[in-house]
């Protein structure tokens, strides 16, 4: 039983990719903390968060995959539950911080102290525990993931109005953000992190240990979500994805599927969030900005909608030309992503794993899981 | 000469002694006496400078303000009189009696002739006296503010005579306000009954600080009291008044939010597209305004106030032919696919965004208001900002013109036609393909305009069309799309909405309430205030 729903969940892209994250979750940590520095083998710090970011960015482009790749529903918010889970992140590291502030408080961070509060707003009460900030790192994305879809799904808000909505969402969360007493450090954000869970934050070995945490929360998402496709299931959802009507008619609760989805992804978007703000060392209220969910959407259009892999390869590929076009060419890059928005949607509706997998052979007639994405990733809208 | 005499009356308790002097009009002799050191408290300079006022010269009131500004002079060697002013080098010389300039002069061959702060309040009553006397209208209204400002006492007989002789209503009723206040401000009853009744009628702010003030200290209980009841009827009026102007300022953003979406509700509301890079085309019809200024600027300076109308025409045109590239080049092909528009636009949007940001710069650029859109009026208590006004009318002239074209002209026609039926309208001969593009092209192109608009009341950056793009698509979105009226009424209600949450929850809150209240109103009717039916809506 469990061998043949492995099975169907992983077909031979599937073992590959998963392969290759374990690989490159050995290989990093290694060549940054055992090779010296002079050895041609070492990877520097620099590049150790490099890369677990832009795997922070693979686990964001995975749940919107999920949703617009399965669903159908393109969402121009999943930034909102990506930095909602960076923030809860950040709440606990900031109570970590503890004593060691720039006014020594040993109950209230600093902006609390700058800003004359006496005591700690009660939704920060809990996140000096680790468990519980991570709890409330699936929990918030997922509750108001939930709610948002329940009356969007509920009411029939699709296609290009629920993207519009979406976007206002976490438009919304970046103005509320933005205030000081919303509690949350307002423009400046929450920075100046120590440690986690007692190690230092500086040190090369928590960054790698944090790169290795990136790498299994993006294989297990990885996993979670091919279970989800491949199950009977993800077949309504595609159906949902390509025949909305259709597949209402034929007796299922659309919404429902739909929901179900959307809280899962939302909660995913939250688990990278967390990830991501240690890496970094700052969550602000610019990370809810619009943009940067549009952008998250465009990883995925150029790896491949609805392959999961490509939108994780998506993310990488179009952050590291970001990395790179920003040192060398910064004026250029915006013309370069505005480019890639255009030529992708143009000439490459199935992304670079699309244009991959057209190329070797025709596709087989097979009705088991060995063509997983024949369903046109193109829905009719 | 009827004001002249008026003058003696006025000041004959000053210049008695002087009066057939006066009549003489010899201004001359008056200032003269101002050089004297008299004696006991300045008594002969306060009536040479009551002398001067009741003059009647047209020269009077610049002496006496050249004498409170402590610049008149004499000569240290025979004594005559001038008004100096420091000028680029040494100093400016004129004759107090014609005006006539005297060249210039090196500082130490004159002495300034002294005044202090008893003579200055003499001087100023005397010259209040004088200024609302004034041929000059406005010069008479701005007496009369000044005077209602001051609410001196000692005013009060130089406010009545001038009212008597006042032929004007509105200088009247200013006049008859000032001197209310003034009568307040005094210490007898019965003045400051009647008085309480012309401020109650005047009732701003104003006249409620000095009506609470009459409250504390009125001259008797019945004062007291009447003084109470004006306050609270005030408050009553002005609370009203307050929603008036909430709702002026609600829409004006209405009207703003109008002209940013009108475009969209062309390309987003009538064609369908998604179109991302909207706010983009507002940007370059602002940009395109900032040029139009710059060359005016360096080129023909005159033509500054007409630069609007210049720029308007060209806006619609630059930001309609990009809109037809963009058509033509990039969302014809992505017909059906509205999520891919979505990107691709969005795409365009960061395109143009950067090249406006490479050719001009990151900052905000400098765009000026010309004359007739600055400055500002009342209408009762309300303000009504010029540049406020003149962008509803606009606005509303935008969207009637636009209902006007899509319904009575042949263009309008084929492009209703392909929008219902594509197919049909097709075999009739109607060239779809470039009715799309003209159609798109005229979204631009009128989003162009808007941005000319918006130029004048927001910063001029590469930012300015995404500050935009979220409010334009709720506005398209709320009122309904493919309707006109809708986005009429989407834009106004939500900035009214925005302008009487703002002052209750904060402007930022006020703006997420709003967002939140239209998510909210999606859920409810996905389709908008004016939704569309029939089959072809489920597409």
């Amino acid at each position: 039983m469990r061998n043949s729903f492995l099975i169907k969940t992983l077909d031979k892209n599937s073992v590959l990719f998963l392969t290759l994250l374990a690989i490159i979750a050995v290989i990093v940590p290694v060549a940054n903390l055992v090779m010296p520095p002079q050895s041609p083998f070492h990877l520097s710090t620099y590049w150790v968060v490099l890369l677990g970011k832009y795997l922070c960015y693979a686990l964001l482009a995975l749940s919107v995959d999920l949703v617009w790749g399965y669903a159908g529903i393109l969402t121009l918010g999943h930034g909102a539950f990506f930095a909602l889970g960076g923030y809860a992140m950040g709440m606990y590291l900031m109570r970590q911080i503890g004593a060691r502030g720039v006014y020594g408080n040993p109950d209230l961070p600093d902006f609390m102290v700058f800003l004359n509060w006496s005591e700690l707003p009660w939704f920060w009460s809990g996140f000096d525990m680790f468990p519980f900030a991570m709890l409330m790192v699936l929990f918030v994305p997922g509750l108001l993931a939930f709610a948002f879809g329940w009356f969007a799904f509920r009411s029939r808000v699709t296609g290009v109005y629920l993207s519009i909505i979406t976007q206002a969402l976490t438009y919304a969360l970046m103005l509320a953000f933005f205030r000081n007493n919303m509690g949350f450090g307002g423009n400046n954000g929450l920075t100046d992190f120590k440690d986690i869970l007692g190690f230092n934050l500086q040190s090369d070995a928590t960054r790698s240990g944090l790169f290795v945490a990136t790498v299994v929360a993006l294989m297990l998402a990885f996993l979670i979500s091919r279970a989800i496709i491949k199950s009977r299931f993800g077949k309504v959802l595609i159906g949902v994805r390509d025949a909305e009507s259709r597949t209402r008619f034929l007796g299922y609760r659309v919404e429902n599927y739909k929901l179900f989805v959307w809280t899962i992804s939302a909660m995913i978007a939250g688990v990278a969030g967390a990830l991501y703000v240690p890496q970094v060392g700052i969550i602000n209220p610019s990370e809810f900005a619009p943009a940067n969910s549009i952008e998250t959407v465009i990883w995925v259009a150029v790896g491949g909608r609805g392959t999961l892999i490509g939108a994780a390869f998506g993310a990488v590929l179009v952050n590291f030309a970001k990395t790179w076009f920003t040192g060398a060419l910064p004026e250029l890059w915006l013309f370069a992503l505005g480019a890639l928005f255009i030529f992708t949607t143009i000439f490459l509706p199935k992304g670079i794993l699309g244009l991959l997998a057209r190329k070797p052979k025709k596709p087989r007639k097979s009705k088991s899981g060995k063509q997983p994405d024949q369903q046109s990733t193109q829905p009719a809208e | 000469m009827q004001r002249l005499i008026k003058f003696f009356l006025l000041f004959a308790f000053l210049a008695l002694p002087f009066m057939q002097a006066a009549q003489a009009d010899e201004l001359s002799t008056f200032v003269e006496q101002l050089k004297e050191k008299s004696t006991s408290k300045k008594i002969k300079t306060i009536r040479a400078i009551g002398a001067i006022g009741a003059s009647g010269s047209e020269r009077a009131a610049p002496v006496l303000e050249a004498y409170l500004g402590g610049k008149l002079f004499q000569k240290k060697t025979d004594g005559t009189i001038v008004i100096i002013v420091k000028g680029g080098e040494g100093l400016l010389l004129s004759d107090p009696y014609s005006g006539k300039s005297l060249g210039t002069s090196p500082k130490n061959k004159y002495k300034k002739i002294r005044v202090n702060n008893r003579l200055r309040g003499v001087i100023r009553s005397v010259l209040g006296g004088l200024q609302l006397q004034h041929r000059d209208r406005l010069k008479r209204l701005e007496a009369a503010a000044s005077m209602f400002k001051s609410h001196n006492p000692k005013s009060i007989p130089a406010l009545q005579e001038a009212l008597k002789a006042e032929t004007d209503e509105d200088v009247k009723t200013r006049m008859g306000e000032a001197l209310a206040a003034a009568q307040l401000s005094s210490t007898d009853a019965s003045a400051q009954l009647s008085a309480i009744k012309v401020l109650e009628a005047r009732g701003d702010k104003t006249a409620l600080t000095l009506l609470q003030a009459a409250m504390q200290k009125g001259a008797s209980t019945e004062v007291k009291s009447q003084a109470e009841g004006a306050v609270r009827r005030i408050k009553k009026s002005l609370a009203y008044w307050e929603i008036g102007q909430t709702i002026f300022y609600g829409l004006s953003l209405g009207s703003v939010l109008l002209l940013a979406a009108i475009g969209l509700a062309i390309t987003f509301g009538v064609m369908g597209v998604i179109n991302m890079a909207h706010g983009e085309m507002i940007m370059i019809g602002a940009y395109t305004t900032f040029v139009v200024q710059e060359v005016i600027r360096t080129s023909a300076p005159a033509l500054f106030d007409v630069s609007l109308l210049i720029a308007l025409p060209l806006a619609f045109i630059i930001a309609g032919s990009i809109g037809v590239a963009i058509e033509r080049g990039i969302i014809r092909f992505l017909y059906g696919r509205p999520l891919e528009t979505l990107l691709a636009t969005w795409g365009i949007s960061l395109v143009l965004q950067q090249a406006v940001r490479s050719i001009f710069g990151p900052t905000n650029q400098e765009v000026g208001n010309p004359s007739w859109m600055s400055g500002s009026f009342e209408v009762g208590q309300l303000i009504i900002t010029n540049n406020r006004l003149w962008i509803m009318v606009f606005a509303l002239a935008v969207l009637f013109t636009l209902m006007a074209v899509l319904k009575y002209t042949s263009f309008g026609l084929r492009m209703r036609a392909v929008t219902q039926n594509r197919a049909m309208a097709g075999s009739m001969g109607i060239r779809t393909g470039w009715v799309d593009a003209l159609t798109f092209g005229l979204g631009s192109g009128v989003a162009g305009i808007a941005g000319v608009a918006l130029s004048q009341i927001d910063n001029v950056s590469p930012n300015l069309g995404q500050a935009y793009i979220v409010d334009s698509f709720m506005v398209v979105v709320f009122g309904g799309v493919g309707n006109l009226w809708g986005t009429l009424v989407g834009a106004v209600s939500l900035g009214v909405l925005n302008k009487f949450l703002e002052p209750a929850v904060g402007a930022v809150l006020g703006k997420i309430l709003v967002l939140v209240l239209i998510i909210l109103f999606i859920q409810k009717r996905p389709r908008g205030l004016f939704a569309q039916k029939g089959r072809a809506v489920e597409q």
